[in-house]
C-alpha cells in the first residue's frame, strides 16, 4: 500500500466516475466539447462553451507546462500548488510532486503522475519532464 | 446612464472592535446598524430595505440566516437583497440599493456586515473550503488542498513572470497601508513598516510573505442609502453613487488569464456609467486582501497600463499627501480591519469618510469629491466576484 500524500479523497459522482476509474488505471481523461472541439476542465457532462450535453471523454497525453505555482510550508513539509496548462489547452488546478520546489519555473514542461489519496483513490499531479 | 442623484449614502459606521469575543454575531450587526442609522439621523423604524451577505448569521445558518438577523434587528421590510459575492458583496449592495430605491421598492436601505473569525477561531480556509464540498469542481480541486494564500500567490508569481514585478514593488502596497494606519487609533497594526520589513518577513505562500497578507479581524460596518426625498430631510453631506459595475470571473473550462480579474469588466462598466475616467478619481478604496490584489486591481481598473502595476505602487505613490493616488487611507485590510475575512464594507466606509472630509486630517485628500471603491470577493487566482462603485459628493 502506497503511503497517501493527500488526506482528502475526491467525492466520486455518477457523472465523473469514469474519470476516477481511469485515474486509478494511470490515465488522464479530458472532456471535449463536440460543438467547439475544445477540451475543458474540470469535467462535466454539459459543455461550458455551448451549454449542451454534447461532450465526450478522450485520453489526454498527460503533458503540459507550469502556468503558475505557489509553495506553502505547512506542518513541517512543503506543498506546491500549480496551475498546469495541458497540451490539449485547458489550465488545470493541481500540485507538483517529486521535484525540488526551489527550482520550479513558469513554462517548465511537466507530465502527469498519479498520487494516492486517503481512501486509495488516485488523483493526477504533475512532475517535471526529464531533460532529453 | 449615470446613477447620480438617484439615491444618497447618508449613514456610515465602522465597528471599532477588532476582537469581538463576548459580542455575538447578531449583536455586531445590531451595533453597526445602530451606528450607521444614528450617523444618518434615522432610526431602525425608518428602514424598509435590508441588504446583507449570505453569511449574515454565520455559514452554519445559510438560507434562513437573513431572516434570523432581520428578526433580531426588529426590521419591518418591503425589500430584501442577500446577493452574495464574498467580500465584494457590500459594494454591490450599494448599487442594488440605488436600483431598489429608484424602482420604488424601498426608501431607506440598510446594509450591514459583521464577522468574528478571531473570536470563533476560524481560518479563511474553513470559510472557503468547508462549504464547497458539493460544488461540481470540488472533487477536482479539494484533494490538492490549495490554501487561499496559494490562490493569490499564483497571481503574484505569474505577474512577476510576465512583467518582471518584484517583491519590493509588492511591499510598497503594505508600506503605504502602514503609513495610513499609524493615524488610525482603531487599526490592528499601527507601526510603520519598510520595504525591507516586508520582504524579510517569513514566506507564507510563495512569493507572498507574511506582511503581504491582510490581517484577520472581528468587527463589521453598516451603510444607509436613501431616496432623495429622505436625504433632503436630513442634515448630512450628500454622497451619491454615480457608476457601478459587477462581474463574476470564473475558470471558463480552463481557458483564462490569471492577471485579468473581474475588475476589468466591473471597472469599465462603472466608469462608463459615471462618465469619468480613472485619472479623475481623487481617492480609491481597493480591497487589499493581499498586496498583489491591490496591484492587479489598479491595472485592471485602468489606473495604469497592464503590467505597470509594480511601478505604479512603488515609491509611496499610494500614500496620501505623497503619491498620485491615495489608497486605503484607514490602513486597509493590510493594517486596520478585515472583519469576517470580508473587506468590501470597510472599503465603502473609508471612501465615504474621504468624500465627507471626515478622514483623519493626516490622510484626508483635500477637497475630495470623487472616489472609487472596488472589491474582489472570493479568490483572485480562481473564481471571484468583482464590484466597483464610483461616488461623488454633491
Amino acid at each position: 500500500m502506497t503511503e497517501s500524500k493527500l488526506p482528502t479523497s475526491p467525492v466520486v459522482t455518477e457523472d465523473t466516475a469514469y474519470f476516477w476509474q481511469a485515474a486509478n488505471e494511470g490515465r488522464l481523461l479530458l472532456k471535449h466539447c463536440l460543438g467547439s472541439g475544445q477540451a475543458f476542465y474540470p469535467p462535466r457532462e454539459i459543455s461550458p462553451f455551448t451549454g449542451l450535453a454534447k461532450t465526450e471523454w478522450r485520453d489526454a497525453c498527460g503533458r503540459g507546462t507550469v502556468y503558475s505555482f505557489s509553495v506553502t510550508q505547512r506542518h513541517g513539509s512543503e506543498h506546491c500548488i500549480a496551475y498546469v496548462q495541458l497540451v490539449e489547452g485547458p489550465i488545470v488546478l493541481s500540485a507538483l510532486t517529486d521535484c525540488d520546489f526551489d527550482k520550479v519555473q513558469i513554462g517548465q514542461p511537466v507530465r502527469v503522475v498519479f498520487v494516492a489519496t486517503a481512501n486509495g483513490q488516485l488523483v493526477p499531479m504533475f512532475t517535471p519532464q526529464k531533460a532529453k | 446612464m449615470s446613477l447620480k442623484n438617484k439615491a444618497y449614502i447618508v449613514g456610515a459606521y465602522e465597528h471599532p472592535t477588532r476582537d469581538a469575543a463576548g459580542i455575538p454575531l447578531a449583536r455586531l450587526h445590531a451595533e453597526v446598524a445602530a451606528g450607521a442609522l444614528a450617523d444618518a439621523g434615522l432610526t431602525i423604524a425608518d428602514v424598509d430595505g435590508y441588504f446583507c451577505g449570505g453569511d449574515v448569521a454565520g455559514w452554519e445558518a445559510p438560507g434562513v440566516g437573513p431572516f434570523s438577523i432581520i428578526e433580531y434587528l426588529g426590521l419591518n421590510l418591503r425589500h430584501l437583497d442577500t446577493t452574495e459575492s464574498w467580500g465584494s458583496s457590500y459594494i454591490n449592495h450599494v448599487a442594488h440599493a440605488v436600483q431598489a430605491i429608484e424602482a420604488g421598492k424601498c426608501r431607506v436601505a440598510l446594509i450591514t456586515q459583521a464577522g468574528r473569525p478571531r473570536a470563533d477561531r476560524k481560518t479563511p480556509e474553513s470559510d472557503h473550503q468547508g462549504q464547497r464540498q458539493t460544488a461540481f469542481e470540488a472533487p477536482f480541486e479539494l484533494p490538492y488542498n490549495a490554501v487561499v494564500t496559494n490562490m493569490y500567490g499564483m497571481v503574484a508569481q505569474r505577474h512577476m513572470y510576465e512583467h518582471g514585478t518584484t517583491s519590493e514593488q509588492l511591499a510598497w502596497v503594505k508600506v503605504a497601508a502602514s503609513h495610513h494606519a499609524q493615524h488610525n487609533p482603531n487599526a490592528k497594526l499601527r507601526d510603520v513598516v519598510t520595504v525591507e520589513d516586508v520582504v524579510n518577513s517569513p514566506s507564507v505562500s510563495s512569493p507572498l510573505r507574511r506582511l503581504d497578507c491582510c490581517i484577520i479581524s472581528d468587527g463589521g460596518g453598516a451603510l444607509v442609502v436613501v431616496h432623495p426625498d429622505v436625504a433632503k430631510s436630513l442634515d448630512r453631506p450628500l454622497i451619491t453613487p454615480t457608476g457601478a459595475g459587477f462581474n463574476v470571473k470564473h475558470l471558463n473550462g480552463g481557458y483564462f488569464d490569471i492577471l485579468a480579474s473581474g475588475g476589468v469588466k466591473s471597472g469599465a462598466e462603472a466608469f462608463a456609467e459615471a462618465g469619468v475616467t480613472p485619472q479623475d478619481i481623487q481617492y480609491a478604496s481597493i480591497y487589499d486582501s493581499f498586496t498583489i490584489t491591490v496591484l492587479v486591481q489598479l491595472e485592471n481598473l485602468g489606473f495604469c497600463e497592464p503590467g505597470q502595476g509594480g511601478r505604479f505602487v512603488a515609491d509611496g505613490n499610494l500614500i496620501s499627501g505623497v503619491g498620485r493616488l491615495p489608497v486605503n487611507t484607514d490602513g486597509g485590510g493590510l493594517c486596520s480591519n478585515h472583519p469576517g475575512n470580508r473587506g468590501g464594507m470597510t472599503k465603502m466606509i473609508e471612501a465615504v469618510r474621504q468624500l465627507r472630509g471626515e478622514a483623519h486630517p493626516a490622510v484626508q485628500v483635500p477637497d475630495c469629491h470623487l472616489a472609487l471603491a472596488h472589491g474582489t470577493g472570493g479568490q483572485l487566482g480562481g473564481r471571484h466576484g468583482s464590484a466597483t462603485l464610483i461616488m461623488e459628493r454633491v
